[in-house]
């Protein structure tokens, strides 16, 4: 009974080989927050993934319909909640669009230094636990010590560390105290060098090079069909940014280059968001120096009927005082049409589709995620990869459940 | 921006005289009226047509009329990286309606139409996998319809003698608000106590 005469006999259905299924998630520290992937592997290799959405659904477009538009803002935040100011600017451009409201200026530049320091807030996170997630653990301990700078940026404007409200329809909230923005100038100077230190350990890291490099390559017609947007088009070698190409908000003012990657691979997604950030500082740096400038300063609210009365003139004004009270009741109406409003979000092309019928809430929001084709798109580009590398693959596609379940 | 998004718009119509329905451009935005049958052509060649070049897909939703006999709007947004232009689609649909899926020409339909599988309750034909994708495993109902309550049918607890998570209906210890901040003068269409005086 060796085997040496073959057992033929013995080789019954539950003996022949067949692929491991095996759940992926929804408790992995990998799977970048509630993601379950159901991966069918031959070996190590995966042949089919299957991504499980919906863990974290809350029914945002649904609960946006029964209230108005000025409190429907803060589920923005909640998003994609590592760069929350970027998500409430498409809500805003989208109303502003509808209502024909012109954003003063200087809540323009206030607007353009939060988003970039959203995206830089937003890349800090993907390219550091993605670094984790591939073995590496001093990043994310270093780049989280930066968006706590970065957060509290966030808190000394409006407020809040997170769950910002800050971007209103016509304009920002409250304006920036000059110290503020003298800080942020401070940080930006000094922030090259944590990008010097975190770009030492890793981009000719050996194992990171051998993790990220030659994975997860996309073509650039699988982009296009796929539908990516944002660093994953990026990183396939199409200079596409929307803050370029359909600028927005004052965009086309700022003097910024645009990282392409070559090979479309892991790697190439990762020195993108690494020259992105640079690029940000830069545009962060002349976001500065046009607040500073006599034509930067002025009103940051479109004063209308979409925003709030100056506080002082309630004291005086009972119209004032009617409004006031009118805005945050019955809030604003909004004429009746569809307008679809993007922004070049860290993440990629975030965009709402409002349809409004004229009265203060919206009919129907819809919102479109960049991760949510990102994601879809795991089946098409991890099949035939390691399993290992199903981890590397997500990190680099930049999914956060808030903005893909909604 | 719009002169030439009325000359893309006049250019698809002329192509294709049967699939157009109408177009507009409004706020900027081309949108095209297309039949139900039609979608998936034109879809098709508004990615293989030159001057039109829809590289990608950005986002196909519906919009909820309930009081229309076509009641869904299907909505597409296509956006070309090569022209950078983008045009929205709009088809009508009836509630029994099977939409033509275009997963064919644009892979990343597939989820979107899921979504509004489960959404909508629209189903689309020729889609490979039409599962529902954001709701629970087992759930009923299509959220997004007009109809459907904000606060659902069921909702779920885990209860600690069966030891597992166990679905009940709805209890509510104070009524869902649906606030009307509509003014009584402008837009309330409920009857204020004293308002039956002055109909008399």
């Amino acid at each position: 009974m060796d085997g040496s005469k073959g057992f033929d006999d013995a080789l019954t259905g539950e003996q022949k080989i067949r692929n491991f299924n095996i759940n992926f998630g929804p408790q992995h520290p990998a799977a970048h927050g509630v993601l379950r992937l159901v991966l069918e592997l031959d070996g190590e290799l995966v042949e089919r993934c299957d991504p499980h959405i919906g863990l974290l659904h809350r029914g945002t477009e649904k609960l946006m319909e029964s209230r108005t538009y000025l409190q429907n803002l803060p589920y923005f935040d909640r998003l994609d909640y590592v760069a929350p100011m970027n998500q409430e600017h498409a809500w805003c451009l989208a109303i502003e669009k509808l209502t024909g409201v012109e954003v003063p200026r200087r809540a323009s530049l206030i607007r353009v230094l939060y988003c970039e320091i959203g995206r830089i807030l937003n890349h800090l996170l993907n390219v550091t636990t993605q670094a984790m997630d591939v073995g590496a653990l001093t990043p994310p301990l270093w780049g989280f010590e930066e968006r706590e700078k970065l957060m509290v940026f966030y808190e000394r404007a409006c407020g809040a560390r997170l769950h910002a409200a800050y971007f209103r329809p016509g304009g920002v909230h409250q304006d920036l105290p000059t110290e503020l923005i003298d800080d942020i100038e401070t940080w930006a100077n000094e922030f090259p060098r944590v990008l010097d230190d975190i770009d030492g350990l890793l981009t000719e890291n050996r194992i990171f090079k051998q993790r990220n490099a030659d994975i997860g390559v996309i073509s650039q017609q699988e982009a296009l069909d796929w539908g990516f947007s944002g660093v994953m088009v990026r990183g396939s070698g199409m200079a596409w940014d929307l803050r370029r190409a359909q600028p927005y908000e004052c965009y086309d003012e700022f003097d910024f280059l645009i990282p392409v990657g070559k090979n479309g691979d892991c790697y190439d997604r990762y020195l993108c968001r690494m020259e992105e950030m640079r690029q940000s500082l830069r545009i962060i740096h002349q976001a500065i120096e046009k607040l500073r400038a006599p034509e930067g300063q002025g009103e940051i609210l479109a004063r209308g009927k979409i925003t709030p009365p100056k506080r002082a003139e309630m004291k005086r004004s009972m119209e004032a005082l009617i409004h006031h009270f009118k805005l945050y009741t019955e809030g604003f109406h909004v004429p009746a049409g569809e307008v679809y409003a993007a922004v070049e979000a860290p993440k990629g092309e975030f965009g709402v589709y409002l349809v409004a019928d004229g009265t203060n809430r919206p009919y129907r929001a819809k919102i479109r995620a960049p991760g949510f084709l990102h994601l879809q798109a795991m089946d098409h580009v991890a099949k035939g990869h390691q399993l290992a590398d199903v981890a590397a693959i997500i990190g680099t596609m930049d999914v956060v459940f808030g903005e893909i379940d909604r | 921006m719009s002169a030439t998004l009325k000359e893309l718009g006049g250019y698809i119509e002329a192509k294709r005289v049967d699939c157009v329905l109408g177009w507009e451009v409004a706020h900027g935005e081309l949108t095209v009226d297309v039949a139900i049958n039609h979608i998936a052509g034109l879809a098709e060649f508004l990615k293989t047509d030159q001057n039109c070049a829809f590289s990608s897909l950005v986002d196909i939703t519906a919009v909820d009329y309930p009081e229309r006999a076509k009641r869904f709007d299907v909505v597409y947004h296509f956006l070309s990286m090569y022209q950078n232009h983008r045009i929205r689609l709009r088809v009508a649909v009836r509630e029994e309606d099977m939409v033509p899926s275009i997963t064919e020409p644009y892979p990343a339909a597939n989820w979107f139409e899921r979504e509004i599988f489960d959404m909508f309750g629209i189903l689309f034909s020729g889609h490979p996998d039409l599962r529902r994708i954001l709701t629970d495993y087992g759930f009923r109902g299509h959220p997004l319809r007009k109809d459907f309550p904000t606060t659902g049918y069921t909702e779920v607890r885990y209860d600690e003698v069966q030891k597992r998570v166990v679905y009940e209906p709805v209890s509510l210890v104070q009524e869902y608000r649906q606030f009307d901040f509509m003014s009584p003068w402008e837009g309330a269409e409920y009857i204020l106590p004293g308002d039956e005086k002055g109909a008399k």
